[in-house]
Formats: C-alpha cells, structure tokens, sequence
C-alpha cells in the first residue's frame, strides 16, 4: 500500500469528476497535437514535392493555383501554354533542367501526368516492378495509387476527361501498366504517369473521334499546329532524319489532315523549312506547365521577374507560393492552438477546482491520514499524485485522440487530395507541452493544496 | 506510561479549560467520564498531540510531547498511539483491507500480516475485508473502527465513546476485546464515556 494507488483509489472513486477534468484536458492536448502534426507534415509534404523544382511556367493566372496544380497535383491547371514560349528556358543559361508536364486527364479520380522520365529521376522515384515507360500509352503507377486502383503489370484502363472521376471517357485509348514504382513519399505515389506524346494523342482523338485526327489544340487556339498537320506527309522524311528532334513530334504522324485544307495556303512557306519546321511543330504543341531547376541562384531572382513582365506565361516559384500558403495556413493553425491553449487553461482550471474538492470533501480523510502518522508533505504528495495522473492520462488520452484524427484525415485526404499523413510517435514538442501540462497540474494541486498546511485535525475529525 | 500535568487548553473563544493530572503505569487503564461539552474529547486529543496544550504538558512512555517536532509527533503518533473515534473514520475510497494496510503502511516495521489477519479475525472482520467500508453495517464500522486504532501495537489506546451506537450484547464484546488487546499488548487504555454499561469494567476513572 502505497500513497499512488491511493491516490488512484480516490481519482476513480469519483468517476464523472475525473471524466470531466480528463475531457476538457484531453480535448485541448488533442487540438493542439493535431494542429502541430498536420502543420507540420503538411509543410514537410508540400516541401517535400517542390524540393525538385525551383520553378514552374504556366499559363498566366494564379500563381498559386499553377503551383497546386503543376507541382502538388491538388488543383486545376491555369490552361495550356506552347512549347515554343518557353523554348527559351531550355537552354537558358541559368536553367539546368526544363521538364515539361501535361495532364487533363484521370482514372477513378488519379491524376495521368504525361511528362518526361526525368521527373521520376526528380523524384528520386525507383521502380518497384516492370519497366518505366518507352512508348505512347504505357504509364508507370505510382505506389499509392496502384495499391489503391488496384493495378497490376499488365492491366489496362481508359482515362477519363477532366481531374475528377466521373469525367467523359476516351474509349479508344487504353493505357497499359508497365511499371509500379517504390513508395517516394511524395506526389509522386500517386500518380499515373506517361511519357507526354500520350496526353496529347488521347486528346486529340478524344477531341476529333468524328474523324480520327488532330491534336487536342486545334480545337481551341492552336492554329499553327493544324497548319502543320496539313503537310506533314511531305515532311515524313525529315522526322527519319532528325531523330533530334522532340519525342512530341510522333504524335502527329499519323494524323490526317483532310480538314486541314483550309491551311494549305501556308504549305509552301512551311516546306522550305525543313527542320526548323520540327522545332516549330514541338514548339506549337502545349503542355500545361514546364518545371524548371535552376543551375544558378541568380536565375531565381532574374527569371521569374523576366518572364512575367515580358512574356504570356508566367512564372511561380513554388518555395514562395508554399511558404505564402503555410502563411495563411499558419494564421489558422494560430487561432486553433489559441483556442485550444483557452481549454488548456479553463482545463487546468477544472483540475484545480476538482483537486480543490476533492480535499475539501476527504478533509477528513486527511485528517485521519495525519493521526496515522502520515506527514503533512505526504498529504501534499498525495495531491500532486492525483494531480499528476490526472494530467498524464489525460495528455496520453489527448495524445492518441490527435494522432486517431489524424489518422481519419489522412484517409479523407487520400481519397481526395491523394495525400497521406503518417501516424508519428510523439515530438519534441509535444513531450515539450506535456512538462507544460504536468507543471500546469502540479501548479493547480499546490493551490488546491494550500489548506492541507492549515489542517487542523483535532477540530477536522470532530465535525460531522 | 501516559502523564498530564496542569493541562490548560483555551478554546478561541479564550475560555480556559484546566484538567486534572493523569498518571498511568503501563497496561494501567482510565475511563474519562463527565458530562457533555466538559471537553472530554479535547482532553484525549491533547493526550495524543493533536492539540497542542496551553500550558502543561502530556508525557507518553517517559517522552513530552512538545518537545518533539510536528514531523516527530506525527510519526510518534503513528507508532505508538491508538485512536478509535466516536464518529467512525475511514478512506472511503479504499475497501476493509486496504483501510488496514495503508494503517500499517506508516509504520517503520514491515507490514505484519499476520497481525491484520489475527485482528481481523478476532473481530470478526474476516469476511469482509474486501467490502468497501461503506457497505460495512453500524457495527462492522465500529470493530473495523478498533481494529485500525490496534493494528501497530500502540503502547497506549484513546477511545472516544467506543460504544455509544452499540447495543448491550456488543457492547460488552467491544469492551471484553479492547480489554484483551490491552492486555496482549500491554497497552494502556483510556476510554472516554458516559456509557454506564462501561463504568462497571474499569476502576480507575478520572472525572472532568
């Protein structure tokens, strides 16, 4: 028989005070670990998936959306730029690398990213099992997506249109899985991703099913792209020659070019061209955004400036956008974790008010401790224990019930946005707020405590 | 064993109270009889240092009181001085026999179970010991009562009305067992009451 397990026997002999006390605290532990864990991997994830890129080009809009959507995969793309406004970039000498990215479309609800292998590279993202890509219509599926869509080497699925599922289907275009990569932790698990020419002839099909041709773009503002459709038979030869030239160019040889008539006053100019044509037909193909790496700091601080005040496209730096977004973020994670420091205080009110009771209603029992030859000091201890248990349980009990809400967003969030969270063991921080608490708990049973000094015992078992 | 000289206590309302001089010799038993609101009780509280006196002073087994510090007289008491109430006194939180064992608890030897369970027993406690002490019946409470004032051997016992919620027959059982545990522990007994059905055991009597 010790004083813990008497303190223990008198905290649960009061079970809805100790609920109480426990909930309020428990409550609060939990908000404030949760706003701490989710800031936290939220951050972690989102710096994460921009770590590769210091830049991204896209269709003039939000700066903001064309990194959620470019980088993070989260939102809708700002629209469509040419290759050839950017072309620029590619060999600029500030710039290391230029990886271009295409997508509109998706597969019960996971993104097709048609872009170049060298994002996976990017990714650090490695093959689980099967190839990378070679061809049109071979994707390799991230980690997260494949066990989710259940997708296995060799299965084959049509997109839909649009970012969503449910989208309009592209029937005649069925993609094959070729390989399943590792886990990266990134944006990367969940994704479908294929080499870019895909994006682009499952659009262009989908666009003119009514007569099996073109690229998507012709539809919209890509006049010169259905110019070149128009000769492309004369220049079958060149494409043999010039295996320099962009991957995206395949995408047209097959096209026909019927409707196309109304381009032929144009033809002859285009011929003389020869290869340069090549360049003009990738040039004129679009993409929704290019991720850039820059080679030289100053290219972060000249570029972006230079492309939005000089060009059509503009250009986000995904490290400010983030950090701006974590800004707002931050200002609500501020407000939950003043709320939840308010129950904190009123729950460290509550154990003080239920400690203060306690001794009030036991004076007698205190009393009676004392002519046992219990010390005065043990008395107090034996506040502070239940003080102590009272707080530990209710930071242990908080603890787990803001990881579980973690857990359950994680879930909701994967199904959504494809992000995950993991259930981490406990921080730095939050060991950090656990001392706060215990000496919030220590601090209300030394107050709760103080008429245990002033105990008059002869006069305390006299009274009824 | 147990002596009072020129005990004084003065309530807050500064009305002195003087009792008279105890002496007891070991295994030497008193009755403190009088009247209602005579201070009975506060006489036993100053005998086992819960008070402190006014002026005089309360020897136990050949040491005063006072001169001992508030830490010293709590483990002093503790070891040597048995207390049965008049209003019965117990952790409600704890069941019969952790009651007893926390009792032991304090004390510097180890905890003797050998004790609790003859205790027990004698007091017919035995079956209970796992009951919460507030599903005790009256009497149960008042032999569990004496069993805690017992339980480390105390060199003397201060019993305030130890009979008073008892009927006959109890309470000549209560009075036979107090008695022989005096006796095993050759203990001193000082009993507080008006009860005439105790008058009769004991010979030596103070009156207030």
């Amino acid at each position: 028989m010790n004083l813990g397990y008497l303190a223990y026997k008198n905290m649960v002999s009061k079970p809805l005070n100790l609920l109480l006390s426990l909930l309020l605290l428990s409550l609060s532990v939990s908000l404030v670990t949760f706003v701490l864990q989710l800031n936290k991997q939220l951050s972690g994830q989102l710096n994460k998936n921009i770590a590769p890129f210091d830049m991204v080009v896209g269709a003039k809009g939000s700066p903001l959306q064309l990194v959620l959507s470019s980088v993070l995969h989260i939102d809708a793309p700002t629209g469509n730029i040419k290759l050839k406004d950017v072309a620029m970039l590619q060999n600029h000498p500030f710039v290391e690398k230029t990886i271009p990215v295409s997508y509109g479309d998706n597969y019960k609800g996971y993104r097709l990213l048609g872009t170049e292998l060298e994002y996976l590279e990017k990714y650090n993202a490695k093959l689980q099992e099967g190839r990378l890509f070679q061809k049109s219509f071979e994707v390799v599926v991230g980690n997260g997506a494949a066990t989710r869509l259940n997708l296995a080497l060799g299965d084959t699925f049509t997109s839909s249109h649009g970012l969503v599922d449910g989208g309009e289907g592209h029937d005649h275009h069925p993609y094959e899985v070729v390989g399943i990569l590792q886990p990266t932790g990134s944006v990367v698990d969940q994704l479908l991703i294929s080499n870019l020419e895909s994006v682009w002839e499952a659009h262009s099909h989908d666009d003119s099913e009514h007569n099996e041709s073109s690229n998507e773009h012709h539809d919209h503002d890509s006049h010169e792209n259905e110019e070149e459709h128009g000769n492309h038979n004369e220049h079958d030869h060149e494409h043999e020659n010039h295996e320099h030239s962009h991957e995206g160019h395949e995408a047209h040889e097959h096209h026909e070019h019927e409707e196309h008539d109304h381009n032929h006053e144009e033809h002859d100019h285009k011929e003389h061209e020869g290869h340069d044509h090549d360049h003009e037909e990738d040039e004129n193909l679009e993409i929704t955004s290019l991720l850039v790496k820059f080679k030289s700091p100053l290219g972060m601080v000249q570029l972006p400036r230079f492309i939005n005040e000089n060009t059509s496209v503009q250009a986000a730096l995904p490290g400010f956008e983030i950090q701006r977004l974590m800004g707002l973020l931050g200002s609500g994670a501020t407000t939950i974790n003043g709320i939840a420091l308010a129950i904190l205080l009123v729950s460290g009110l509550s154990i003080f008010i239920s400690l203060l009771k306690t001794i009030r209603e036991r004076r007698q029992e205190l009393a009676l401790l004392r002519t046992y030859g219990f010390q005065t000091k043990q008395l107090l201890g034996l506040a502070l224990l239940e003080g102590l248990f009272l707080a530990l349980i209710g930071f242990v009990s908080g603890w787990v019930l803001g990881r579980l809400g973690i857990w359950i967003l994680s879930g909701y969030m994967s199904a959504t946005y494809g992000y995950t969270f993991q259930v981490n063991g406990p921080e730095m921080i939050e060991l950090s707020l656990m001392v706060v608490i215990l000496i919030l708990a220590i601090f209300a049973a030394l107050m709760a405590s103080i008429s245990i000094f002033k105990l008059n015992v002869a006069k305390t078992l006299s009274n009824e | 064993m147990v002596k009072t000289s020129s005990l004084t206590y003065a309530y807050g309302d500064g009305q002195e109270m003087v009792f008279p001089d105890i002496d007891l010799s070991p295994g030497q038993h008193l009755l403190i009889i009088g009247p209602s609101g005579i201070g009975k009780t506060t006489l036993l509280y100053l005998m086992a240092g819960l008070l402190p006196p006014l002026k005089g002073n309360v020897a136990i087994d050949g040491k005063e009181l006072d001169s001992l510090s508030r830490r010293e007289m709590d483990k002093f008491r503790g070891e040597q001085i048995g207390l049965i109430f008049q209003q019965y006194h117990f952790i409600k939180s704890l069941n019969v026999q952790d009651n007893l064992l926390l009792r032991q608890s304090v004390l510097k030897d180890p905890i003797d179970k050998q004790r609790r369970l003859q205790l027990t027993k004698r007091l017919g406690l035995s079956e209970y010991l796992d009951k919460k002490v507030t599903e005790l019946s009256q009497g149960q409470q008042q032999r569990l009562s004496i069993a805690l004032g017992l339980i480390h051997r105390p060199k003397i016992i201060l019993a305030d009305e130890p009979t008073s919620n008892l009927d006959d027959m109890n309470c000549v059982k209560v009075i036979n067992l107090l008695k022989e545990e005096a006796e095993i522990c050759k203990s001193s007994l000082v009993i507080i009451t008006h009860d005439l059905r105790v008058m009769s055991h004991f010979q030596n009597r103070v009156e207030l």
